[in-house]
C-alpha cells in the first residue's frame, strides 16, 4: 500500500516492451528456435554458452515463480478469511498458506507435464480475457462509486490510507526523504533508481518472455504481437491505476495490513467491497471476491506455467541436447526430459515458496527482473549487434550479472534486517518484536520481515540490485568478449543477416 | 524448416553466401534503416523514463505540484509515459511495414530461393 509509488512499477513494466519490440522480439524469433540459448550460442561455443544461459534462465525463472507462489498462498488466506491469529479446519493462516504453496506448484506441475506449449498457450489466452473483462468490471464499479471524478477518487484514497496527501506524492515507500539523515536518504533515492532500472530493462530478458516470440510464424507477427501486448497491457495498467486507489479508498490501507502484511491482496479485497455495495449486501460481496480470485488464480496458473515451461524447455534443449549429448537426440528425448525438468524445478519452486512466505511479492517480481537485466539482457543485446562479441564476453556476462545481481540481494536488507546509519530503526509491532526476539522498543530493527536475521544490519543497503548489477553485467560481457581472441565474421553475417530478413527462419 | 536449427551447425556449401549478402548495398542500406531508427528512438525513450524516475526521486516538490483538484504533476507525467509508449509502439510498426518489410522480404527470398 505505497499510493503513488504502485504506479511506478506499471511504467517500468510497460515501457520496457518498448525494448522488447525495437531491440529483441523480431530478430530474436528470426534467429531462434525453442529457448533464449539458441540465439546466445548462434555464433560461439556451444556448451559453454548453452550451459550459462540454461543456468540464469532457471535462476530468474525460480525467483518469478516465488513471486506468483506466495502470492496465491496470501490470496487464499484471504478467501478463507482467515488472519493472523485465527484458524480455519484446524489450519492457521500460515499454514494455510504453505498448503496453498504446495497445491498450486503440484498444480502447475501437472499442468506443464500434461498441456505443454499448446496448453501453457490457452491458459494464457483465456487468462488475459478473464483478467482484463475482471479489471474492466472493478474498474468501471470504481468509476461509478466516484461518479467518474479521478480527483474525488484521489482525494478519498490519501484520506483512508492514513498517510494523508502525501499518499499521492512519489517518495513514500521508495526513494524517501528521511529527515535529519542524509545518508539514509541518497540510499533510499538511489533504490528507487536501481528499481525503475531493473522494471524497465528486465522484460526483454524474462526467459518465458522470449520463448514467445518463437511462437510466431514470422516477424511481423512478431511485431503485431508486440504492439498488442503493449496496448492491452496499458490499457490493463490504466485500469489498475483506478483500482489501486480504489482500493484504498474503499477498503482502506489499514484493513488490508491487517489481512496480509504484504499488501499482496489489495484486488480481491476491493471486489469484495464493490460486490457489497452494488451486488446487494454480503452475498454479492462474496460472489464478487470469488470472481476476481478466480481470475487472479487462473492469472498465477498462466505465469506460473509459462515460467516452468521456459525454463524446462531450457534444461532439455540446452542442456541436455546441447550440452550433455551435443546434439546428437531426438525431439522425443527432450520432451521426455524437459518433463523431469518440469518435476524437479516445480519442486524447488515449492520449497523456497514456503520459506519466501512471509516477502513482497512486488520485491520478488523486481529480484527478477534485476536479475534478467543484469544476466541475460547484455548477452542478447552484444549478441545481437556486435560484431566482436565472443564465448567468453557471453559467458561473463552472464554469469557476472547474474551472481552480482544474486550476492547483492543476498547481502541486502530484505535478508539482513538490523539498523545501521543508513538504515534507520523502524517502529516494531508487538509481534514483530516477540518474532525478532528484541524489545519492542528496540532500535536495533530496521526490517522485523527479514530472512535471516533482524538484528545483524547489511553489508549492501540496497534492496534493488540493478543499479550495481546491471553496469556490472554489461561490463563483465564487455571485458570478456575485449580478451578473447575468438571471432567469427562469418557466423556473424549469418546471424545478421538471418535476424533482420528471416532467411533461413523456422 | 528451410534450413537447419543452429543446434548442429555442420559446413553447409552457402555458408560463405551470408557474408557475400551482408557485405551487399541492399542489406548494408536495410541495417542502416533499422538500427538509424531503433537506437535512437531507444536513447530516447530511456532517457525520457529515466526523467520520469530520477523526478519522482529527487523532484519531490515539482511532481507533488497540484493541477486540478488532487491530480499532481507526477500522475499526469506518469500517464504521459503511457502515452509516448503508445506512439513510439505505432510509430515503430509503420515504420518497420514500410521501410524494412519489402527490402527484408527481397533478401530473404533471393537467399532463400538459391539455396534450395
Amino acid at each position: 500500500m505505497s499510493g503513488y509509488d504502485g504506479f511506478l512499477y506499471s511504467i517500468g513494466f510497460l515501457v520496457a516492451w518498448l525494448v522488447a519490440l525495437l531491440l529483441v522480439a523480431e530478430l530474436m524469433r528470426n534467429s531462434g528456435r525453442y529457448t533464449m540459448g539458441d540465439v546466445l550460442a548462434f555464433r560461439m561455443r556451444q556448451a559453454p554458452v548453452r550451459t550459462a544461459a540454461s543456468v540464469s534462465t532457471i535462476v530468474v525463472s525460480i525467483f518469478y515463480l516465488l513471486a506468483q507462489m506466495v502470492g496465491a498462498g496470501s490470496l487464499v488466506a484471504l478467501l478463507l478469511g482467515i488472519t493472523p491469529g485465527q484458524t480455519f479446519l484446524g489450519m492457521s493462516a500460515e499454514t494455510a498458506k504453505i498448503v496453498t504453496i504446495v497445491l498450486i506448484g503440484a498444480l502447475m506441475i501437472t499442468y506443464v507435464v500434461i498441456g505443454g506449449m499448446k496448453g501453457t498457450t490457452y491458459v494464457q489466452i483465456v487468462k488475459a480475457f478473464l483478467l482484463m473483462v475482471g479489471a474492466i468490471v472493478m474498474a468501471l464499479l470504481v468509476a461509478v462509486a466516484y461518479k467518474f471524478n479521478l480527483s474525488t477518487l484521489l482525494g478519498d484514497a490519501a484520506a483512508k490510507s492514513g498517510k494523508g496527501a502525501a499518499f499521492l506524492d512519489p517518495g513514500l515507500r521508495y526513494g524517501k526523504d528521511i529527515i535529519g539523515n542524509p545518508t539514509a536518504t541518497t540510499i533510499s533515492k538511489l533504490d528507487l533508481l536501481s528499481l525503475g532500472a531493473a522494471l524497465v530493462l528486465g522484460t526483454a530478458g524474462l526467459p518465458h518472455i522470449l520463448v514467445r516470440f518463437y511462437t510466431v510464424p514470422n516477424s511481423r507477427i512478431a511485431r503485431r504481437s508486440v504492439v498488442w501486448a503493449i496496448g492491452i497491457i496499458g490499457l490493463f495498467y490504466l485500469l489498475t491505476l483506478a483500482l489501486g486507489f480504489g482500493a484504498a479508498a474503499l477498503v482502506g490501507s489499514a484493513n488490508i495490513l491487517k489481512q496480509d502484511p504484504g499488501a499482496n491482496i489489495a484486488a480481491p479485497a476491493l471486489a469484495q467491497k464493490l460486490g457489497e455495495r452494488y451486488l446487494g449486501g454480503a452475498t454479492g460481496g462474496a460472489v464478487l471476491l470469488a470472481l476476481i480470485s478466480a481470475v487472479a488464480f487462473a492469472t498465477i496458473l498462466a505465469v506460473v506455467a509459462g515460467l516452468t515451461l521456459a525454463s524446462s524447455s531450457s534444461v532439455a534443449h540446452d542442456l541436455y541436447a546441447n550440452v550433455v549429448r551435443r546434439g546428437q537426440t531426438n525431439e522425443r528425448d527432450e520432451v521426455t526430459v524437459a518433463r523431469y525438468a518440469a518435476f524437479g524445478i516445480g519442486a524447488v519452486a515449492i520449497v523456497l515458496g514456503i520459506f519466501a512466505r512471509g516477502l513482497n511479492v512486488a520485491f520478488l517480481v523486481a529480484v527478477a527482473f534485476a536479475i534478467a537485466a543484469s544476466a541475460n539482457l547484455p548477452a542478447i543485446l552484444f549478441s545481437l549487434f556486435w560484431k566482436r562479441f565472443n564465448t567468453r564476453g557471453a559467458v561473463w556476462g552472464i554469469y557476472g550479472g547474474l551472481i552480482s545481481a544474486v550476492l547483492v540481494v543476498l547481502l541486502s536488507p530484505v535478508v539482513w534486517g538490523g539498523a545501521s546509519k543508513s538504515l534507520p530503526a523502524a517502529k516494531l509491532t508487538a509481534a514483530q518484536a516477540k518474532e525478532c526476539g528484541v524489545a519492542a522498543t528496540s532500535t536495533q530493527v530496521n526490517n522485523p520481515t527479514a530472512l535471516f536475521s533482524c538484528t545483524t544490519s547489511a553489508p549492501i543497503p540496497f534492496s534493488n540490485p540493478g543499479l550495481i548489477s546491471i553496469p556490472l553485467g554489461f561490463a563483465f560481457a564487455a571485458i570478456g568478449a575485449l580478451t578473447a581472441r575468438e571471432r567469427d565474421d562469418e557466423k556473424y553475417a549469418e546471424l545478421e543477416v538471418r535476424s533482420l530478413t528471416g532467411a533461413g527462419a523456422h | 524448416m528451410a534450413t537447419d536449427s543452429p543446434t548442429a551447425p555442420p559446413v553447409r556449401p552457402e555458408q560463405g553466401r551470408y557474408l557475400a549478402v551482408e557485405q551487399s548495398a541492399e542489406f548494408g542500406a536495410l541495417r542502416k534503416t533499422f538500427r538509424g531508427f531503433v537506437f535512437p528512438v531507444t536513447v530516447v525513450f530511456l532517457v525520457w523514463y529515466a526523467l520520469y524516475v530520477i523526478m519522482s526521486a529527487y523532484a519531490r516538490g515539482f511532481m507533488s505540484h497540484k493541477l486540478v483538484g488532487n491530480i499532481n504533476v507526477a500522475l499526469v507525467f506518469g500517464l504521459l509515459q503511457f502515452v509516448s509508449t503508445f506512439l513510439i509502439a505505432w510509430a515503430y510498426t509503420r515504420f518497420a511495414d514500410r521501410r524494412l518489410d519489402p527490402s527484408a522480404d527481397r533478401l530473404r527470398h533471393e537467399i532463400e530461393g538459391g539455396a534450395s
